[in-house]
């Protein structure tokens, strides 16, 4: 038992929608029963493609590797349930709009074979390495948010944090999958950050938890012995998960824009990807399936179910009794950042913590938008202090600029603005909008003046060369005009050394002018004696 | 993968619309209205019916020729808001014309001519009277003795008549007066405050005969607003606090040369109204937190200065149409720090 901190700073603003958690919350964990097909994303974002363990036609056991990961990040992926592999192909996926990511398919068959787990490992004789390699092994990734591969942020993180943060805040409305996990299996989330703790060498652990959730609470504060974890139970308020926010209204350290937590001395989890490591540590167990929220008033019966990865939505949601005259839309997470389904064949992944199967009623879609009036609730509830009503000026009519200037790159996503609108404007859509094109504008900028660069790189090369050849044509004249110098210079030198046999011009012009004279001379003397020849005239 | 277009979170809304914000100020316009009826009689009345209604026929006819949809930004509520705001405003004996007039300026050049809803920069009501009281200041200074000061007020019919523009019929004179504010602002005369007090009939308890009773009703109105969280505490505590508390260094210990005590500025003219609902306006006031009290006070302190040192009795249309035109500069001026950026 211990006695929960109190938070070291409060978060500006936030929204206080109606929670609805309690839907979910009536029963204990569920299993769903073993869906007929399951469709095993094994390819990861932004990696390239994995090592293909098995191929069509072969049959899996539950737990057997199906593709290894080649990247540095890239995880092991694992067959959820027994099977013979159907198909392997690219497939859409719930949280992404274009495209699909490789996933393999497996008719599933019962099978009486156990699990094919990894050996366990005993962490008091297993080194760092050892560990962070199991954790790829198992195929886990970062559970809450943008399923970032474990062992990669906790290599970062080693030697570097002296806090670990559990974001316990499921701030979002109608998502209880951390609170289920934290009432049922608190110890193997204790477990596995105390792992990390070793790990990463950080001194404490700080769970932070909203006040919302009080089983949850009871149940960490009974298992809590370790003097290193401290529990702070924060006031219910959305957007308190968001990592930067948590981190600030936890440590007080306000995490600058686009800075990671690691450097500021915080490595945060969530609580099922402790859960997870711990199975994968201490039972060998791959990251097969997960607990998530299948809620939303469309369901006769919602609550938190421990759903095999790859199961369709769709079977999911019927296994729940979906009621389809009811049922308007699903969402992929919850109802502030959830993605709207385009279709329910897409399969539950590791990212997926809850699907909200809603009705018309439960979740009205918003009214069409009316001008703004400046009231400024959206500044009031802005975490990060915006001011969305000039942002929403500024990115309606294309000044992106001024959007830049008025920090619209810091905007965090959270759609408070757009909940507490009066006007009902897609305040956060815009913003979504508007931050693409600024991306795309830097970019464009960034091209044109890399162009500008090279082309004025070239006009000075250009310049350059002009100036050696001239330097070089200067050079060469002045050098042959020096080897004409020398040249003269030289002969000037044998003049001087040998006057005599040199005659000077005047001297050769004279004897020549001389040798003339007597030539004539002796012929006038000759011409008495000879008549000079016919049609000669005389001289 | 299907072409439906499906939208982006958040998938969830308050609820609240922009005109029930508007909804809750009119409704929170009723003490004020209840205390200038009783005080002033039958043409508070007249103006509460016919201003509005000029306002919504004006706003409706605008929309028509811009080929916006009327009924659906009717809805809104923001034009019959704007015709209540001035028809608080007007004084009781206004003739029709006045209020047509008034409203018409105010929905057609002051708003729908800048595009309507949320994109003037001054506040359509304050600019409707501005313009009415430098064209017509005669009709517009004609403020009636408040009930138990005077005569009587005007009947029915002769009220009808004012309302009508039969001022041949109706001698007005009989009936009107200088307020508070006017005699404050004119000379004491060489007596102390408290001398002139006593010898005043229009000086009430704190401030003008009646005047505190309506500026009591909007404080009212005002409280329940920031109770629901329509408008924010910046901007009338700023406002307020400037005007207390410049009147209270020019009361000079009430002495002859004082300008009148703090109460008096409070209580007297459009003060409460003012703070409450004219500098509230979310659309013309400054955008952040900080930025309002800037704008608050400003208000607030020129609203003193017109009082004190103008010709005017009462500033608060002037002094609020001077804080709109600073609020780009104070915008500019007062960007809050951005969570995660550098101090």
């Amino acid at each position: 038992m211990s006695l929960p901190t109190s938070p070291r700073a409060r978060m500006h603003g936030g929204i206080t929608p109606p929670g609805n958690k309690q839907q979910s919350l009536r029963h204990p964990i569920r299993r769903l029963p073993l869906p007929p097909q399951l469709i095993v994303p094994v390819e990861q974002r932004g990696e390239p493609l994995p090592e293909l363990l098995v191929s069509v036609g072969d049959r899996v056991e539950q737990g057997q590797c199906l593709a290894r990961g080649r990247g540095e990040r890239a995880v092991s992926s694992h067959a959820p349930a027994a099977g013979v592999v159907t198909d392997i192909g690219t497939q859409p996926l719930p949280d992404d709009q274009a495209g699909g990511l490789t996933c393999v398919t497996i008719a599933t068959a019962p099978s009486t074979a156990s699990t094919r787990c990894l050996p366990p490992l005993d962490p008091a004789r297993c080194g760092s390495e050892i560990l962070l390699q199991r954790l790829r092994d198992a195929g886990i990734t970062g559970l809450g948010g943008a399923g970032f591969p474990t062992h990669t942020k906790v290599l970062a993180a080693i030697g570097r944090v002296e806090t670990l943060i559990v974001n316990a805040t499921e701030c979002e409305p109608f998502i209880t999958a951390d609170a289920a996990l934290l009432q049922e299996r608190v110890d193997d989330v204790l477990r596995g950050a105390s792992l990390l703790l070793q790990i990463t060498g950080a001194s404490r652990c700080l769970i932070g938890i909203q006040d919302d959730e009080p089983a949850a609470i009871a149940s960490l504060q009974a298992a809590l012995a370790d003097a290193r974890f401290q529990l702070c139970v924060l006031p219910a308020r959305y957007p308190h998960g968001a990592e930067a926010l948590l981190v600030h209204v936890l440590t007080g350290k306000e995490v600058l824009m686009g800075r990671p937590a690691i450097d500021y001395g915080v490595l945060c989890h969530n609580p099922a990807t402790l859960h997870a490591v711990a199975r994968a540590v201490l039972h060998g167990e791959p990251l097969i399936s997960r607990v998530m929220t299948l809620t939303g008033a469309a369901l006769r019966d919602p609550g938190n179910y421990d759903v095999l990865i790859g199961t369709p939505v769709a079977t999911a949601l019927q296994a729940c009794g979906l009621d389809e005259w009811q049922h308007s839309r699903s969402l992929a997470g919850g109802p502030l950042l959830g993605v709207e389904l385009q279709q329910a064949t897409v399969p539950l992944t590791k990212t997926s913590n809850c699907i909200l199967a809603t009705t018309e009623a439960e979740l009205p879609r918003p009214p069409p938008p009316q001008p703004c009036i400046r009231c400024g609730l959206c500044a009031d509830v802005c975490p990060v202090r915006l001011l969305p009503q000039q942002l929403h000026w500024f990115s309606r009519s294309g000044e992106l600029d001024k959007a830049a200037a008025h920090h619209l790159e810091d905007c965090i996503d959270c759609g408070a603005c757009a909940y507490v609108c009066p006007s009902a404007i897609p305040l956060v859509q815009q913003f979504r909008l508007a931050k693409t094109r600024l991306a795309e504008q830097r970019i464009r900028q960034q091209q044109a003046d890399l162009a500008r660069e090279r082309f004025e790189a070239h006009q000075a090369r250009v310049a350059n060369q002009q100036r050696l050849d001239e330097q070089r044509r200067h050079e060469r004249a002045a050098l042959l005009q020096r080897k004409q110098a020398e040249a003269a210079a030289r002969a000037q030198a044998v003049n001087t050394v040998t006057p005599a046999s040199t005659p000077s011009p005047q001297d050769v012009i004279a004897a020549a002018l001389a040798r003339v004279q007597a030539r004539k001379a002796a012929k006038l003397a000759a011409a008495p004696t000879a008549l000079p020849p016919e049609g000669e005239a005389p001289p | 993968m299907s072409s439906r277009v499906t939208a982006s979170s958040p998938h969830m809304h308050l609820g609240h619309g922009t005109s029930q914000v508007m909804q809750l100020v009119l409704l929170a316009t009723v003490p004020g209205f209840t205390a200038l009826f009783f005080c002033f009689g039958w043409g508070v009345l007249f103006n509460l019916l016919w201003v509005p209604a000029c306002a919504v026929a004006c706003e409706a006819v605008v929309l028509k020729l811009r080929r916006r949809p009327p009924l659906a930004t009717l809805c809104d509520c923001s034009a019959l808001l704007t015709g209540v705001l001035l028809a608080a405003a007007l004084p009781p004996t206004a003739p029709w014309w006045l209020g047509l007039l008034g409203s018409g300026l105010a929905i057609v050049l002051a708003k729908q001519l800048y595009g309507g809803l949320g994109f003037n920069p001054f506040n359509p009501a304050m600019v409707g009277y501005a313009a009415l009281l430098l064209a017509f200041p005669v009709e517009m200074t004609r403020w009636l003795l408040p009930r138990d000061v005077g005569d009587a007020l005007p009947d029915f019919v002769t009220a009808l008549g004012l309302f009508l523009g039969q001022e041949t019929l109706t001698p007005i004179d009989a009936y009107t007066g200088a307020t508070a504010l006017t005699l404050f602002r004119e000379e004491l005369g060489g007596q102390t405050v408290a001398e002139f007090w006593q010898s005043s009939p229009v000086l009430g308890h704190w401030s003008g005969t009646g005047w505190e009773w309506v500026n009591g009703g909007f404080l009212l109105g005002g409280l329940f607003l920031l109770y629901r969280r329509v408008i924010g505490w910046q901007i009338p505590v700023t406002l307020l606090g400037a005007l207390a508390l410049l009147a209270t260094l020019f009361h000079d210990g009430g002495s002859s040369a004082s300008h009148g005590p703090p109460l008096l500025h409070l209580f007297g003219g459009a003060s409460m109204f003012g703070a409450f609902f004219i500098a509230t306006d979310p659309v013309t006031a400054a955008t952040s937190a900080r930025g309002r009290l800037v704008y608050g006070a400003l208000i607030g302190s020129v609203i003193f200065c017109l009082r004190a040192f103008s010709s005017y009795p009462d500033g608060v249309a002037f002094a609020v149409l001077l804080g709109n035109f600073a609020v780009p500069f104070i915008d500019r001026c007062t960007q809050p720090r951005v969570r995660g950026q550098q101090k």
